[in-house]
């Protein structure tokens, strides 16, 4: 009885008789809900447009921001550290497509998945090698980026917002906004959404699948760079990221793996999803609920709707 | 194979060589969301006779075979298997009661060789336990055998032996259906499901083919249902036809009489020849 | 000229479908038997036959566990690690409960919690495909890992929370402990590791084999010819976290003598992954193959500089040796997805006609 009481009762009394810690709670959970979609958004440009899941993507996101940071402390400019990280992430793009993806066009989706695998392995071999396995801290202010934060006084109490953390929310919306402008609005766009229902026919309609996929995974490149950013400037940038990242496979089964705003609603979800659980139940079983929320809610979720919440329903024809 | 009006002699002598009904199929309708794959379709397959289902592309002669093994569940209608009412069948219960099935595409395991794909066929008459499995020697050994002596003797038949070992995605089209038949032949069914077996091939093939489904039809006894779009094997093969259109039934009855139906012939069949 | 298979015909269906038809395969296995049981206790260091040899086995058990679920079975799976710590913690409360029990009995034993808790992250299996499997096996991991940590009744209380392995004996014999030597622990995982191969032979080469090749081919047609989709996964992930959980014992029982909850982490769970496809998959003797480069290649990679008289940190080949497995990895996947098994058989095709060039 006290169990129940412990579980389905005191959680809930907790979190109103204090409102503004669950507003703060509720913030921190947005938060890094945003920052989980960042990440998710990725995955899913790649996989909207190849049809690959890339494994790769939460370690190039700490790559990007090692790049970044290691560029600016050689003595580059912020501005030019950034646009250089840039080209940096292009010349991946490019050759990731020439020498892995091109020699790998016909293969089925697991042997796609395993060899992003291996290039998780390589970057992060190369990243430690040339930027250090040490913990390092974002060029923030640098880069222009608010520091500090507010304080809103609310239910007699306050809740505090970081200004970095409204700068990532907001900056996130922007992305995800021009992402859907470009996907539905250009020829480009429309010739990535081509190549990602069928390779065969998107070829012979004169669409080049190597430019297609250089561009996706620039693109995808550059949405790891600002989240290595808003990440590392938030908790500092260090490879322990790239566990973080896998957090977003459960974000991508929420919202399903080749949608946009599913990506984002998903990240909410996760995020705040985790942060609630954590801070509410955690103490009844010791705490530590966050390395596994995320994907326990992934897998209830699948048991009940294996294609997401935005993804297509998946109808086998025999 | 000539295409000659009338029909040849050899099928016409064994036609429903049984006059109990294996399989009735009553009013079935089937949808997939607002997509209506079949409308009331009712028709039936006596014991041991060869029947065939034609109709143009689209007309849900794949998903009339579906519904039959279980892989669909109509919306609406009956299915009644060996005189015991059943629609909700799932497909290991189709298969494990005597239904079999070779498909459109080809579904074999690619990863397997011919031998074993055929002798996957004999799964559901497979027992012996996990224990035996383990130790091999003994009982799951002479019961993998025994097996191995039945698929060596379909392999003989089917005229495959020269490939037995060889991984199936490495063999050409008409032989890949060669194996699926071998593989749904290895399941000894009472009812034999066969989605364009002769698709693709050659007439070469199809004269080995068409020679394989009789034998299998007049030696074995076993009840074949097969798509087919090749007017003279439907003419040579078939005891008795029945024509789908836009998901309905518009014809019923021996080759000769559907072949002159004139519905038949404005949906599908063009001039009578 | 070697190599042909001149002259043996099969002439009972038993011959034809034994594990090693020919007869060169045959001698090659026997060799490699008494090489391995007589000749290395006998001339092997200590610090090869612990340090490489005992790891190499263990891996190539848990290889085989992997294999089985993901190369034959189809189901990819992201778990091992967490299997693993099943089977190693279940061994240490076992001998903790019954302490003048055997420990090989133990060890057999503890293989079947490790079973049970794999059926259990299993049964979404039914519903759900592919890569959405790989990521509730992620959830098994990230869970599991969570709990040897917090259930403090698994390592005893102790404030730590590692698990210090007892001595263990047979007869007079230490097998488990400090007293153990490297030899005796190496007998018995050897044994061990034997006893299982040759079982997991013989089930894929029968009924249970088959319908397991037959759900990663094509599911649906499997189901169509009578295989139960759920009884064949199920089965499938109960096999493999059974050889999971022994090869977790043996890891902490007869190798490392003490462990924590993070030698079951993720990064082990992907270190068995990546043995598993670059030996090949669908392939026994690939996870051998696949073990001992993995195994080996760091220790090479580290002897290498010094060789050439270069002197670099620990750290360093770490990183680089990073570098290499990825390398390869992508490497193999492009060349030749089946991994180092296939090699092996396209090298076995080649010896088949030596001298000669072209096959007859």
């Amino acid at each position: 009885m006290e169990l129940l009481h412990a579980i389905f009762v005191a959680p809930f009394v907790d979190m109103f008789t204090l409102p503004a810690f669950l507003l703060q709670v509720l913030w921190e959970g947005f938060v890094s809900g945003v920052l989980y979609a960042l990440i998710a958004l990725g995955f899913v440009l790649i996989f909207k447009a190849s049809g690959v899941f890339n494994f790769a993507q939460g370690i190039m996101v700490v790559f990007a921001a090692l790049v970044l940071v290691g560029l600016h402390a050689m003595g580059l400019p912020a501005w030019l550290a950034l646009l250089a990280t840039i080209g940096v992430m292009g010349l991946f793009a490019i050759s990731v497509e020439r020498f892995v993806l091109r020699k790998l066009v016909n293969q089925p989706d697991a042997i796609l998945l395993m060899a992003t695998i291996g290039l998780t392995l390589i970057v992060k071999g190369a990243g430690q090698l040339f930027f250090g396995a040490d913990t390092k801290s974002m060029i923030t202010e640098e880069l222009g980026l608010p520091t500090g934060s507010s304080v809103w006084e609310v239910f007699d109490d306050i809740v505090i917002f970081q200004h970095i953390d409204i700068a990532a929310a907001v900056i996130a919306i922007l992305m995800v906004a021009a992402l859907g402008v470009f996907f539905s609005r250009t020829r480009i766009g429309r010739a990535l959404r081509a190549v990602a229902d069928d390779h065969q026919a998107a070829l012979s309609v004169g669409i080049s699948l190597n430019q297609i996929w250089a561009i996706v995974w620039f693109a995808s490149g550059i949405v790891a760079l600002v989240t290595g950013i808003m990440w590392g400037a938030r908790s500092d940038v260090s490879f322990a990221l790239e566990i973080i990242a896998l957090k977003a496979l459960a974000v991508l089964i929420l919202g399903g793996f080749t949608s946009i705003p599913g990506a984002i609603v998903g990240g909410l979800l996760v995020g705040i999803g985790e942060k609630l659980a954590e801070v509410y139940w955690g103490p009844l079983v010791g705490g530590g609920i966050e390395a596994w929320f995320a994907y326990v809610l992934a897998l209830v979720f699948l048991l009940f709707r294996p294609q997401g919440l935005f993804g297509e329903r998946i109808i086998e024809r025999v | 194979m000539d295409a000659a009006g009338g029909g040849n002699a050899p099928s016409a002598a064994g036609a429903g060589s049984g006059q109990t009904t294996l399989l009735d199929i009553e009013n079935v309708s089937l949808s997939f969301g607002g997509v209506k794959a079949i409308t009331d379709i009712s028709f039936d397959i006596r014991a041991g006779e060869v029947r065939a289902i034609i109709g143009p592309n689209g007309a849900g002669k794949t998903s009339m075979l579906n519904v039959i093994n279980g892989f669909y569940h109509p919306q609406e209608g009956a299915i009644t298997w060996k005189g015991q009412r059943r629609s909700r069948m799932r497909p290991h219960e189709a298969a494990a009661s005597g239904i079999a099935r070779t498909f459109q595409n080809v579904a074999l395991f690619k990863g397997m060789s011919t031998l074993d794909n055929v002798m996957s066929g004999r799964s559901l008459k497979m027992h012996r336990g996990l224990f035996w499995q383990m130790v091999h020697v003994g009982p799951a050994r002479r019961e993998e055998i025994a097996h191995r002596r039945r698929v060596e003797e379909i392999i003989d038949f089917l005229e495959i032996a020269h490939i037995r070992k060889k991984p199936v995605g490495k063999l050409s089209y008409g032989l890949q259906k060669r194996v699926e038949l071998g593989r749904a032949m290895a399941m000894e069914p009472e009812l034999l499901l066969l989605d364009e077996p002769m698709a693709g091939m050659n007439l070469e093939e199809k004269e080995d083919m068409s020679r394989f489904i009789l034998d299998l039809a007049r030696e074995f006894g076993t009840t074949i249902a097969l798509i087919e779009h090749d007017m003279g094997v439907v003419m040579d093969l078939a005891d008795r036809v029945v024509v789908l259109d836009y998901g309905k039934k518009i014809a019923d009855g021996t080759p000769t009489e559907v072949q002159s139906n004139q519905d038949v012939i404005d949906a599908y069949l063009g001039v009578a020849r | 000229m070697f190599y042909r298979e001149a002259g043996q015909f099969k002439t009972s269906y038993a011959a034809d479908q034994a594990l090693l038809p020919i007869l060169q395969d045959r001698i090659g296995l026997l060799l490699i038997l008494v090489v391995a049981f007589v000749v290395v206790p006998l001339v092997g260091s200590n610090f090869f036959l612990g340090a490489i040899l005992i790891p190499f086995l263990v891996f190539s058990l848990a290889a085989i566990g992997l294999n089985v679920l993901t190369g034959y079975a189809g189901q990819l799976s992201l778990g091992t690690g967490a299997f693993m710590g099943v089977g190693a913690y279940a061994c240490y409360k076992l001998t903790t409960y019954f302490p003048d029990v055997n420990i090989v009995v133990h060890v057999f034993v503890s293989g079947v919690f490790a079973a049970g808790v794999g059926v259990l992250f299993g049964l979404p299996s039914l519903r759900i495909k592919g890569l959405y499997l790989a990521i509730t096996t992620l959830a098994a991991q990230f869970f599991l890992e969570w709990c040897f940590v917090r259930i403090s009744w698994l390592h005893n209380h102790n404030d730590s929370g590692a698990i210090e392995v007892p001595r263990r004996y047979l007869g007079e014999l230490a097998l488990t402990g400090p007293t153990a030597t490297p030899t005796t622990r190496y007998l018995v995982i050897l044994s061990i590791v034997a006893l299982m191969t040759l079982v997991a032979a013989n089930v894929l080469r029968g009924r249970i084999g088959r319908s397991w090749m037959m759900i990663r081919d094509m599911d649906i047609a499997a189901e169509l010819m009578g295989v139960r989709p759920l009884r064949a996964k199920l089965s499938a992930f109960a096999f493999s976290s059974y050889y999971c959980g022994v090869a977790g014992a043996l890891l902490v029982f007869f190798w490392l003598g003490s462990a924590e909850a993070d030698a079951f982490d993720i990064d082990q769970s992907f270190l068995i992954l990546f043995m598993v496809i670059i030996g090949g998959m669908g392939s026994l003797a690939g996870c051998f193959m696949g073990a001992a480069f993995l195994w080996i290649l760091p220790i090479v990679i580290r002897a290498i500089p010094a060789a050439f008289g270069l002197d670099l940190v620990p750290a360093t080949t770490e990183h680089l040796s990073q570098i290499v497995i990825g390398v390869l990895i992508v490497f193999f996947l492009i060349v030749e997805p089946h991994g180092f098994a296939r090699l092996w058989q396209l090298a076995k095709e080649k010896l088949r006609t030596w001298p000669f060039p072209y096959a007859s």
